[in-house]
């Protein structure tokens, strides 16, 4: 038996179909998958995503230790509220995790891990924290992320009075708490909306209220589908620790400057910044029928080859689409070998949707 | 539950099997593996005139989620495949046992006769959930 959120109950009373995801029991979906995808490109949908880890660290020292162990940098915020995407890298670049980070005051930050990587995070984040007199405290929140074109406004309906307001007045990638809620504009969809952390004994009945307004409880197969359309790496898929921020399309998550700022992985990195990366990360486009899937080979004609990293059908432009790591002198079109059979595809720029719009031809 | 009509024969890879009286065999997907594969999206059937043995991987149904194979319920001479699944193939969830994928033309009448009642399917579904 897996782990289960404070709202597994409420998953099967729905009739979700539950699958193991980093050992929990998770909702894949509850009923179509395809309308589930659907609501949040076009209305709301929600997702239990309890399952993530919530990782407090607080000491005087906090803001020099996560400048060491991120390559994105924290220097960045000022705001308390304000977050940061970033990797956590090995001394040889590799991608131990990808994680998000809320600066809430001088001496205190809140982190955001993966579920399949919880246990490897925490251990390699208690050894660098340690010198900097840092305590990592995991939180036990429930955490519900409602996505999509009226997700804001249909989540503001049900906070309090006070919560409200300043919920609605958030910019992008910043959050507000108060009454045990941590509200933030952020999410894994490329729609707009909130991801929200509460204690777990609310989290049932919030999701009733939210159900009440009309938001769409959602798998974890339509935020797949919903996060590859958006470009949004998944850890474990698109990147791991053989491969380099560099190599993932996140070449926008590494902080460079200043220059002596001496985070985790930063020399192994610049070597292979100086000598160029051998490999590239993009979108591919299926020109002939079939379905994309990871770990399929791409063949780029005369540069070698590749592989595909998540790839699916993708429901708002209803053909198939990847992620792939191709040879960095790969041209416009490739082939992918679908289990025998040669396919053509074609490179794109991703991401492939965002706010609705679909952004490739 | 997942639906299992009495006048059907079955595998325990979850093909439904209807025998013709001329013979022919119609073979699609049951009710309980469209829904466990979930919103299909793609479907490759396989060439008419080839030639397949009983239990022999020969179409691809794929939805959303992932890729499964369709074995072939006997050994025989594929007479069809369902055209009108190319382009939709969300007809095998919304009927599963009133879309088709291939006819074949079994080499061994007889063969059908080793396949699954509805009574011995349903015994499948219930052992397979435990």
């Amino acid at each position: 038996m897996g782990k289960r959120t404070p709202l597994y109950d409420t998953h099967l009373a729905a009739g979700a179909r539950l699958v193991d995801f980093g050992g929990w029991d998770m909702p894949v979906n509850y009923g179509s998958q395809i309308e589930e995808h659907h609501a949040v490109r076009r209305d709301a949908g929600m997702f239990d995503v309890s399952h993530m880890t919530v990782l407090d660290l607080e000491g005087s020292r906090v803001r020099d230790f996560l400048r060491k162990l991120l390559a994105n940098d924290v220097s960045k915020l000022h705001e308390p509220g304000k977050a940061l995407y970033s990797c956590m890298l090995n001394e040889q670049a590799g991608i131990i995790d990808d994680l998000i980070v809320y600066f809430l005051r001088d001496d205190w930050f809140r982190m955001v891990v993966n579920a399949a990587t919880h246990d490897k995070d925490l251990d390699w984040i208690a050894r660098q924290a340690q010198p900097f007199g840092v305590k990592p405290a995991e939180r036990d929140l429930a955490m519900i992320a409602v996505q999509g074109p009226n997700a804001r406004e249909k989540v503001a309906s049900l906070l309090s009075v006070s919560l409200r307001d300043r919920a609605l007045a958030l910019k992008p990638f910043t959050a507000v708490s108060g009454e045990g809620f941590f509200v933030a504009r952020t999410g894994y969809t490329g729609e707009d909306g909130f991801e929200i952390m509460l204690p777990p004994n609310q989290a049932a009945l919030f999701w009733q209220r939210l159900v009440s307004q009309g938001v769409k409880p959602c798998g974890l197969g339509a935020r797949d589908t919903l996060r590859l359309e958006a470009a949004m790496n998944l850890y474990g898929a698109d990147m791991d620790e053989s491969t380099t921020p560099l190599e993932s399309g996140l070449n926008w998550t590494v902080a460079w400057e200043p220059a002596d700022r001496d985070f985790i992985g930063r020399k192994a990195l610049e070597s292979q910044r100086d000598a160029g990366p051998r490999r590239k990360f993009v979108g591919l486009l299926l020109q002939d029928k079939g379905v994309l899937r990871g770990h399929q080979k791409v063949i780029a004609d005369g540069a070698g080859e590749g592989e595909i990293t998540s790839g699916s059908f993708s429901p708002t432009l209803e053909r198939s689409i990847a992620l792939a790591r191709v040879p960095v002198a790969a041209g416009d079109t490739v082939q992918v070998d679908i289990r025998g059979r040669l396919c053509k595809a074609q490179i794109v720029k991703p991401p492939f949707v965002r706010n609705g719009k679909v952004l490739v031809k | 539950m997942s639906k299992v009509p009495p006048d059907l024969k079955y595998t325990k890879s979850h093909e439904w099997v209807k025998v013709g009286s001329d013979g022919v065999v119609t073979v699609g997907i049951t009710d309980h593996a469209q829904e466990a594969l979930g919103d299909l999206v793609y479907v490759e059937a396989p060439q008419k005139g080839r030639k397949l043995k009983a239990g022999e991987a020969c179409a691809v149904v794929e939805s959303v989620k992932a890729a499964s194979d369709l074995y072939s319920p006997v050994g025989g001479e594929v007479l069809e495949s369902n055209a009108t699944l190319a382009d939709a193939p969300e007809k095998i969830n919304q009927d599963p046992y009133g879309t088709w994928i291939m006819r074949l033309k079994p080499a061994n009448a007889a063969d059908v006769n080793a396949l699954l009642d509805a009574k011995a399917y349903e015994q499948v579904l219930v052992d397979e959930a435990h």
